[in-house]
């Protein structure tokens, strides 16, 4: 019995280990490959011993210039999550405390909706309006996505908080303004970083609202690696040294903030 | 208890610039690309748009290109879904047991789900490569021939599906480990008592009760693999001759390449119906079967 029981681990373990090999093979295989020649990427005997090169990372920032396209990325990426929190945390706070489920099933709807369906009117009025390749047009667009993601989490986080203290506050004559402000959001870290990083993940992630409404001015991270098919032979050392660029904050937030990243997701899922 | 106006209407107050917003950038939008669909628009400024009310739906409906994105679309989703939910479910009982290094793994498997999908979509491109990708290396090593991956018309529904697969498949574990954390204990102590195996445990005890969560699961990714945009346009942009054209990329290229906004909303709009329509059924599937 014990003896099977072993076996069964070793089996369980050995499986564990293929899957997380398979599941991160293609991260490696992008690390690997930053650091290599085309040369060396094209010859297939050299997978995985070969003289590393640095000269893929030079040429992203020198030649394609990925420093401009990276504070792109952030300032979109940092703005909508800042507008969506600003009109994301009052909302979710009155939909928690007052049941608004109304409210809550439109928020859940804008998750639904394909993003798509928006673009072509969002194209002609910005059009209209001179804000193609403006950050303006790239944050408003990327709320959409911020938005309904902040408010989902907030709500099922105020909920979660104890009422009395609120209560108490009222009673003392406090405004219901202040204990959201002074009592309320004090308390709301925990949740605040989780929607946070999430909505910023998914706007630094964002490709199919900037690749229409973002120009020279405003490219994003996306759209500039995406950019690199456009040249007659593709770079692949370089491809892969901005693929590990745009990643690698995304990877480093994932990694450091793995509590609340997991927790954002999970709730994001289940109650999305 | 507060008296004054502000406070009264507090609730209003806080959710007015909210709800302002949603009715700009979403709803009127809605509203605007259903009011296209009935015109005939290429944004120039010298044509104006032209009323032609059911033409551009009357024209998709005959059109053997839209008929191929519905199918791909439907190809590609269940295709990509079903294993993700097997995968998930198993990979998730695997992750869920005790062992050493359990965070770590647990992290580095969520990993897809977070990562660029742009850059993703490239960097499986390169996997793909018929002369230099390590897909044809591996088969090479195999001892079996070399295949054209995303290059093919008959495999390149099945490769994108893979990188779905690999890309979400994390997601379906998370939510279903959610779901583990959650189960009772008494049902197993009962069989337990009673001698079962760990293998009829599983299948009569932890998968029953798992199944709203699976439920859940399934719907979420149906939602979002229905609207794939970022790898198939990363990798294909569609082709090759559109056979990996879904609606989401056809919608696209109608608008943004064609300039043909008025068919192109008029896809949109039938792709919304159909999103919606998924969700709902799967919302009435699903208080179908926990009454």
């Amino acid at each position: 019995m014990k003896k099977k029981k072993r076996l069964l681990n070793i089996v369980l373990g050995v499986l564990t280990a293929i899957v997380m090999l398979a599941f991160s093979f293609p991260f490696i295989w992008m690390l690997l490959a930053s650091f290599k020649t085309q040369a060396q990427i094209m010859a297939t005997d050299q997978f995985f011993v070969f003289k590393p090169t640095g000269k893929n990372y030079s040429s992203v920032f020198g030649e394609y210039d990925f420093l401009k396209f990276v504070w792109n990325s952030f300032v979109v990426a940092a703005g909508s999550t800042l507008g969506s929190l600003l009109l994301g945390l009052p909302a979710a706070y009155a939909i928690a405390r007052h049941r608004l489920q109304g409210l809550g099933l439109i928020i859940l709807v804008a998750r639904i909706i394909p993003g798509i369906t928006f673009l072509i009117p969002w194209f002609i009025i910005f059009s209209k309006i001179g804000l193609v390749d403006s950050f303006v047009s790239l944050i408003l667009s990327h709320m959409l996505v911020g938005l309904p993601f902040i408010i989902w989490v907030m709500i099922s986080f105020f909920e979660g908080l104890p009422e009395e203290i609120e209560q108490a506050a009222l009673i003392d004559g406090c405004t219901y303004n202040k204990v959201f402000t002074n009592i309320v959001l004090p308390i709301s870290g925990p949740g605040i970083i989780t929607a946070s990083l999430l909505s910023f993940i998914f706007s630094w992630n964002n490709f199919m609202f900037s690749i229409i409404l973002a120009g020279d001015k405003t490219k994003t991270l996306p759209i500039a690696v995406f950019n690199f098919l456009s040249y007659s032979e593709i770079n692949w050392g370089a491809l892969m040294a901005a693929a590990c660029i745009i990643t690698l904050p995304v990877l480093i937030i994932a990694l450091v903030a793995q509590r609340y990243v997991v927790s954002g997701l999970a709730s994001g899922a289940v109650k999305g | 208890m507060p008296t004054n106006w502000f406070d009264r209407n507090l609730k209003w107050i806080y959710t007015l610039p909210a709800v302002l917003f949603v009715l700009l950038m979403m709803v009127f939008p809605i509203l605007y690309t259903v009011r296209i669909s009935f015109y005939e628009w290429s944004m120039s400024a010298t044509t104006p748009p032209k009323w032609v009310f059911l033409a551009n739906y009357k024209a998709l409906l005959t059109d053997s290109r839209f008929w191929h994105a519905v199918q791909s679309t439907i190809v590609f989703t269940f295709g990509s879904i079903s294993v993700e939910t097997v995968l998930g479910v198993a990979i998730a009982l695997l992750l869920f047991r005790d062992f050493f290094g359990k965070n770590i793994v647990k992290t580095l498997f969520l990993l897809p789900m977070v990562a660029t999908p742009v850059a993703m979509g490239l960097v499986w491109l390169l996997i793909y490569e018929p002369s230099i990708g390590i897909a044809n290396t591996l088969l090479k090593m195999l001892g079996l021939p070399p295949q054209l991956w995303i290059a093919s018309p008959t495999q390149v529904l099945p490769s994108l599906m893979v990188i779905d697969i690999w890309e979400w498949t994390p997601m379906i574990s998370l939510i279903v480990m959610a779901g583990l954390s959650t189960l009772p204990s008494e049902p197993y102590e009962a069989a337990e008592v009673d001698g079962a195996s760990a293998w009829q445990r599983l299948w009569h005890i932890t998968l029953p009760l798992l199944r709203p969560t699976i439920i859940v699961a399934f719907m979420l990714r149906l939602i979002d693999v229905l609207k794939t945009f970022d790898i198939i346009y990363a990798t294909t942009q569609g082709g090759p001759n559109n056979v990996s054209e879904t609606l989401n990329i056809y919608g696209y290229t109608l608008g943004f390449q064609y300039f043909k906004l008025g068919m192109a909303s008029s896809l949109l709009v039938i792709f919304f119906a159909l999103v919606m329509g998924a969700t709902l059924l799967m919302v009435w599937i699903r208080r179908r079967l926990e009454a």
